[in-house]
């Protein structure tokens, strides 16, 4: 199999805040890849330090120490001007609220990042109808958020981070404010779209979320304590028949 | 099977004879499996049989005799201890009773073993899944259902190692927190002395 592109690289990174006594570690030498056809879960419990490896990944924040690199481009060392272009150019967010413009349609919702960025209207419009046609939602691209359903509003939300060029998503509990079977099937969207050519860093504490991950990786007290694989052996061995052991 | 670990992980704290055992392994599993006193010298019998526990003196005046354990037998506590359950052999039971007699004993990285049950869990939900969308795409409903089943029981299996390892580390923060007090109980008599 061919290398494939990695579109996010952290390389030792560290986050503390303050300093002296109060001082909180809140990530230690954190190493993580994500390539191109990837979806990688985090897991850990609250003040693991899951929000602040996503918002460290998507140039929301620096690290005190270590390197982040998004499609090979260095975000550390960036002005926050430069930060702020290459988040448009390549990351795109989920997050669990939901959280379309709701004076816009669908469309505009999902066009708008390419418009602010100086895309003319007609070409941001075509994009956006490709991305939403990606997560199965053309159909609706001329309807309000509030003419949707809280699943339907987040496939939206997905087509908008992943529109254009931008090819990382970086969703933290995209399932929150979902049911549980509109959760997985909003994981399932996920999992397609990363498949069709992105990379994923999903933040979750549900176990059944993160298991449609490649990888699994595990935080405590901003450490990274564990990861795991779908071991492709087991699944080849359970998939081939016979006795359906579990 | 899990008796047997049991025994081994209460006899590594000390030599006990038969009925201690048996009244110290329903006390810390908070009674959930009940032994009787004959399975308990049965277990001990095949214990020292394989060489993992051995008579540390003579019987007392009642006849009673206390087991150690040996080199084997402490070498079997920690593989047991650092070796994850075994899916198909009743999970539930043996990890219940592991983690029971962890937070009991010292010397045992309880959130170690927390972290390793975790891992394997999810690695296990992980090809699960990958069986689901297999069976979702192909509309298999019933092998979909089946392996449901089985990411349920996986997912709560998760949801509770977090809510343990929560409570042990809410519990050390506590203990930890007592010294303090004390240090300033003695500082204040000091200053007022």
């Amino acid at each position: 199999m061919t290398e494939r592109h990695v579109l996010l690289e952290m390389r030792g990174v560290s986050r503390v805040h303050g300093h002296g006594p109060t001082e909180v570690r809140a990530l230690s030498g954190v190493d993580l890849r994500v390539a191109e056809g990837e979806l990688v879960a985090v897991m850990g419990q609250s003040g693991s330090g899951k929000s602040t490896l996503l918002n460290l990944a998507g140039g929301l924040d620096t690290p005190t120490a270590g390197e982040v690199e998004v499609e090979g481009a260095a975000l550390t060392g960036r002005s926050v001007a430069g930060r702020a272009a290459l988040r448009r150019r390549s990351i795109g967010y989920v997050f669990q609220d939901l959280n379309l413009i709701p004076t816009l349609t669908a469309a505009e919702n999902v066009s708008l990042p390419l418009e602010l960025d100086g895309v003319r209207r007609s070409k941001a419009r075509k994009d956006a109808i490709h991305s939403l046609a990606d997560v199965a939602m053309a159909d609706l691209a001329d309807r309000f958020p509030d003419e949707m359903s809280g699943g339907q509003q987040q496939r939206v939300a997905i087509a908008r981070a992943l529109v254009g060029p931008r090819r990382l998503l970086l969703a933290d509990e995209p399932t929150g404010a979902l049911d549980s079977e509109t959760g997985e099937a909003i994981l399932a969207v996920l999992r397609k779209r990363v498949d069709r050519g992105a990379a994923g860093l999903l933040v979750t504490h549900e176990a059944r979320h993160a298991a449609w991950a490649d990888r699994v990786v595990f935080l405590r007290d901003g450490v990274v304590v564990d990861t795991t694989d779908a071991s492709s052996d087991t699944s080849a061995a359970l998939a081939a028949g016979g006795p359906r052991h579990l | 099977m899990s008796i047997r670990q049991g025994l081994l992980a209460l006899l590594s704290e000390q030599p006990m004879y038969g009925a201690q055992l048996r009244s110290e392994f329903e006390r810390r599993t908070g009674g959930t499996w009940p032994l009787n006193v004959g399975q308990v010298y049965t277990t001990l019998g095949r214990l020292q049989r394989d060489g993992l526990v051995e008579a540390a003196g003579d019987a007392d005046d009642e006849g009673r005799i206390t087991y150690g354990l040996t080199e084997a037998g402490r070498g079997e506590v920690a593989t047991w201890f650092t070796t994850t359950v075994d899916r198909e052999s009743d999970p539930r039971d043996e990890l219940t009773i592991k983690l029971a007699l962890g937070v009991t004993l010292p010397g045992v990285d309880i959130v170690a073993i927390i972290q390793a049950q975790r891992a394997a869990t999810v690695a296990h939900l992980q090809d699960l899944t990958r069986l689901k969308r297999d069976a979702l795409a192909g509309g298999d409903l019933p092998w979909e259902l089946v392996l449901e089943r089985s990411i349920f029981t996986a997912e709560a299996q998760v949801r509770w190692l977090d809510h343990v390892e929560s409570r042990v580390r809410r519990a050390a923060a506590a203990a930890s927190a007592t010294v303090p007090v004390a240090d300033v109980d003695h500082e204040m008599q000091e200053s007022r002395a």
